[in-house]
């Protein structure tokens, strides 16, 4: 019933996206204020929605196996929390969540930009509706959630237990607000070149927009990357895999759109670079998309794959990409000659610079992300892009970006001169003997890691002073800078300081090590609703006489018969000790990895600070000097 | 000039990515390894699968005759599906079957043989797996045609009726 | 002229150590630079696959028949193919993976260069 209800009100939507342009192209000629009914149609397109994704949500409630979408990732003795966010966990789902937000937002634009030029309004809001609509078919043609079975099975398959986490159950949600949130500054930014509305005002508009996108995608990555660290169990949080990329790519976009805003704001330059960058934001958050549900990429995260959904999105993205090249040659006029002259040290330039580094470490995600993919078309050879890539690109290049990024919110606009000069030096030599000392006194001497510690140092003591400097005028962009050094310096330091032992132990066997012992007590057995769980118990004695214990568990799935590692991680300020076991086949013993990451808690902290920095911003009327 | 061939060039560019997603969406994305080279076959030291002796892999492989070496394991669902094809092979006779017991317990895996019939010459027994990295496999089932001491063809997964046919064309 | 600059700076990066090379053990280094053929989209290190499993006790042993690191990869390299490897090799085939990146880093320079000397 609910599932026929969702299916019903999805047609109902897509029709009166008919509406909205129909009166919305009646109202571009006619009068000066923007016609009402639109703005219901779109609430009433909106509600529609609404109504089809908790039809969904009632579907997995009730386990209604009926519906195709419900059979294939839920199951009656899965917990209600995890039936509830099993509704987007799943490429049907997932999508009608992607129309739920865009039609929010769509609604929210309309009725929070009343002060916007009426034509500029129109045209956002029809350009919103190609996407809206876009996303409608693609649900209703080849991904609807609301398929029927008859006759109904009894029991479903259940969703992979790895994604039965709480982290994941709000992490697409909250990226999907990100991404989606691009859309909106993706229309808008054709609109107001169609209607030749570049301007600063617009660019103060559009802010709100980019900053709650920026935020919105900060946490989301946040949040998966919290997932993959507490439930995949291999003791890393980012693995540069293709969909991890995917999502770090609009991130670059976005953030240097970000910084970009804030100079067309001040003055009217740079227009053409922001309206590629907006473009650019959303075409990246469709082609991630695309790259996850088609299934060309191969990563650990698994959708299911399907070559036909592939293509429509593969040809939505590029019918997007090309009306937007087409408004972008025959709309846009870059008429920026007048106020064009800074001097070369000035918050201009120091933007720009960000804006270089910004571009250039987007560069490297995105050729190394689908370069194996054209490789395999051009020359049918097969090749892996991983982690040493990325380290091996981005890491020499994070030191002089760090030290700009310190100097940088210290300059004035048009033309500014260093201040502070002994504040800087001395900070500079503080940082590298602090780097140099924290090194050495680990044994390790790698001039790039002291270099890189050193310049990380350096943004951390320049942002803290600025604090009281600036006395919190610039709190927002402050927190957020000072966030990105901090967490700049808790990966460093959990990189280099991080310790992992892999060995193979069997129940009463020790592993020593020269910092440790680890002794596998024993094995316990508990049975829950929808799995059976092996735990084990692990003490590690330290040098130093103090032990911890740890209980990683094995679990048995009924409902798909899965087995899952669950780690044990002991939290505090300063260091995680993480420990999984696995099973091995037909052996006695145990694959046994334990690992001991500093400053981890550090890195959800600082991300935290980052997106909070955005968020404050978010409140703030006006960019300040 | 320069306003008119920006566009072009965009749009070119664009083109081209388009058509190679396009292409890319119909190839599969896992990955195997090239499976027509011919190598020459690794050497190795393993458990016998019935004694703990040692046997070194120079001794089984002799020039002029065809092996087939299977890796295999009781616990392995496909490897089951495929027992009968090498029971098969093994009734021909004009072939040596080499079984590569993969992190298997004798118990399991000679109850395994009981039930469905032991096809092979010669058993070793790889305990912890390496022994199959050596030969370049990464999974159970896996097999290898080997003549003159080089790998002429190779089965990733479990042979089917139609490579059933082709090795036994090969070894006429 | 460009065309030295440009290589200069590739030996440069390609030759700088990876970050913890000196504190972990090797083993784990490589593990973390394979690519495990069981799940296509983790690392041999992070996969508890059987094969994951034993290819890092295989690494264990060889590191200690005394194969040294560069050794193992091109032993595995020729096992399983390139794909295996985590690193793409600087060859024919990867030019443009390396170089890419570069150009458009210099490009983007040229760009804001330009833009000051234009005003005088």
């Amino acid at each position: 019933m609910a599932s026929l209800i969702g299916s019903y009100s999805l047609g109902f939507g897509l029709f009166f996206s008919v509406f909205i342009i129909l009166f919305s192209v009646r109202n571009l000629r006619d009068t000066e204020i923007l016609d009402k009914k639109i703005v219901s149609f779109t609430f009433i397109q909106f509600f529609f929605v609404v109504i089809s994704f908790f039809g969904l949500i009632i579907s997995f409630i009730n386990s209604d196996f009926s519906n195709e979408t419900v059979f294939n990732h839920s199951h009656t003795t899965k917990p209600l929390f995890y039936k509830i966010s099993g509704t987007w966990g799943n490429h049907e789902g997932s999508l009608l969540l992607w129309l739920l937000v865009l039609t929010l937002f769509i609604s929210i634009f309309l009725f929070k930009s009343n002060h916007q030029p009426k034509r500029y309004r129109i045209f956002t809001l029809l350009f919103q509706q190609i996407i809206i609509i876009g996303f409608f078919i693609f649900l209703i043609k080849n991904s609807s959630p609301f398929n029927y079975i008859f006759p109904t099975p009894n029991e479903g398959l259940g969703l992979n237990p790895i994604l039965q986490d709480p982290a994941l159950a709000i992490h697409p949600p909250v990226l999907y607000l990100g991404y989606v949130g691009s859309s909106i500054i993706f229309s808008s930014a054709l609109a107001a070149m169609v209607t030749s509305y570049v301007t600063k005002e617009w660019a103060k508009h559009i802010k709100q927009w980019v900053l709650a996108s920026w935020v919105f995608l900060t946490l989301g990555i946040l949040l998966g990357s919290i997932w993959a660290y507490y439930e995949l169990g291999w003791g890393g949080f980012w693995f540069w895999d293709p969909v991890e990329n995917v999502s770090l790519m609009p991130w670059f976009a976005l953030t240097t759109l970000l910084h970009c805003i804030l100079v067309l704001e001040k003055k009217k330059i740079l227009t053409s670079w922001a309206m590629i960058l907006s473009i650019a934001t959303f075409a990246l958050s469709m082609s991630g998309t695309f790259l996850v549900r088609s299934g060309i990429l191969n990563s650990v995260h698994t959708f299911a794959n399907d070559p036909e959904r592939g293509l429509f999105i593969l040809i939505f993205l590029f019918t997007l990409i090309f009306l937007s090249i087409f408004i972008f040659i025959f709309f846009h006029s870059d008429k920026e000659k007048i106020e064009n002259n800074f001097f070369w040290l000035s918050k201009e330039t120091s933007i720009l610079v960000n804006n270089w580094f910004m571009m250039y470490f987007l560069s490297v995600i995105l050729i190394g992300t689908i370069y194996p993919i054209f490789l395999e078309v051009i020359t049918a050879n097969k090749i892996s892009v991983g982690p040493p890539f990325y380290n091996k690109l981005i890491l020499p290049f994070l030191i002089p970006f760090l030290l700009a990024m310190a100097i940088g919110p210290n300059l004035n606009w048009i033309k500014s001169e260093l201040k502070d000069k002994f504040y800087m030096i001395i900070f500079l030599i503080i940082s590298f003997l602090l780097s140099a000392f924290i090194i050495k006194q680990f044994n390790i001497n790698f001039l790039i890691n002291t270099i890189l510690v050193s310049s990380a140092f350096f943004l951390f003591f320049s942002t803290l002073r600025e604090f009281f400097a600036k006395r919190f005028k610039n709190l927002s962009q402050n927190i957020a800078h000072f966030g990105f050094s901090l967490l700049i310096l808790s990966i460093l330091f959990n990189n280099i300081f991080s310790n992992e032992v892999i060995t193979n132990l069997k129940i009463g066997e020790t592993f020593k090590t020269e910092k440790f012992t680890i002794n596998f007590e024993n094995i316990d057995q508990e049975d829950e609703k929808n799995f059976k769980a092996i735990k084990g118990k692990f003490k590690i004695q330290y040098l130093d006489g103090s032990s911890d214990i740890l209980n990683p568990e094995l679990r048995i799935y009924n409902q798909p018969n899965i087995i899952t590692s669950e780690a044990d991680i002991k939290t505090n300020l300063l260091t995680d000790k993480f420990m999984t076991m696995n099973y091995v086949q037909n052996q006695e013993y145990f694959n046994v990895r334990y690992q001991v990451k500093p400053f981890m808690i550090w890195i959800w902290i600082s991300v935290i600070l980052i997106s909070f920095g955005g968020f404050l911003s978010f409140f703030k009327k006006r960019y300040e000097i | 000039m320069k306003s008119k061939l920006l566009p072009l060039i965009l749009v070119l560019t664009f083109l081209i990515i388009f058509v190679i997603f396009f292409k890319s969406l119909k190839s599969s994305n896992i990955y195997t390894p090239n499976t027509t080279l011919e190598k020459k076959i690794p050497s190795f030291d393993l458990k016998s699968f019935e004694n703990n002796s040692i046997i070194i892999s120079e001794k089984i492989f002799k020039d002029n005759e065809y092996y087939f070496m299977n890796i295999w394991a009781s616990w392995c669902i496909p490897c089951k599906e495929e027992h009968k094809f090498l029971m098969e092979l093994k009734k021909g006779g004009k072939i040596k079957l080499i079984g590569l017991n993969y992190k298997d317990n004798f118990k399991n895996a000679s109850n395994f043989l009981k039930d469905l019939g032991n096809p092979y010459n010669i058993i070793v027994s790889d305990n912890d797996g390496t022994g199959s990295i050596e030969w370049g496999a990464y999974g159970v089932p896996e097999s290898f045609l080997v003549y003159q001491n080089k790998i002429i063809k190779r089965f990733i997964g479990p042979i089917s009726n139609e490579d059933l046919l082709e090795i036994q064309k090969i070894i006429k | 002229m460009k065309f030295i600059y440009i290589f200069l700076i590739i030996s440069v990066i390609l030759n700088f150590n990876f970050l913890k090379a000196d504190e972990i053990k090797t083993e784990n280094k490589i593990a973390k630079n394979l690519r495990c053929l069981i799940c296509q989209g983790q690392s041999v290190y992070d996969s508890d696959s059987e094969f994951a499993i034993s290819l890092k006790l295989m690494i264990k042993n060889k590191i200690q028949q005394g194969m040294s690191e560069q050794q193992i990869y091109s032993f595995l390299k020729m096992k399983y193919g390139e794909w295996i490897l985590y690193d793409p090799v600087f060859n024919r085939n990867t030019y443009f993976l390396w170089l890419l990146p570069i150009l458009i880093f210099l490009a983007g320079g040229a760009i804001i260069i330009k833009r000051f000397y234009n005003k005088k």
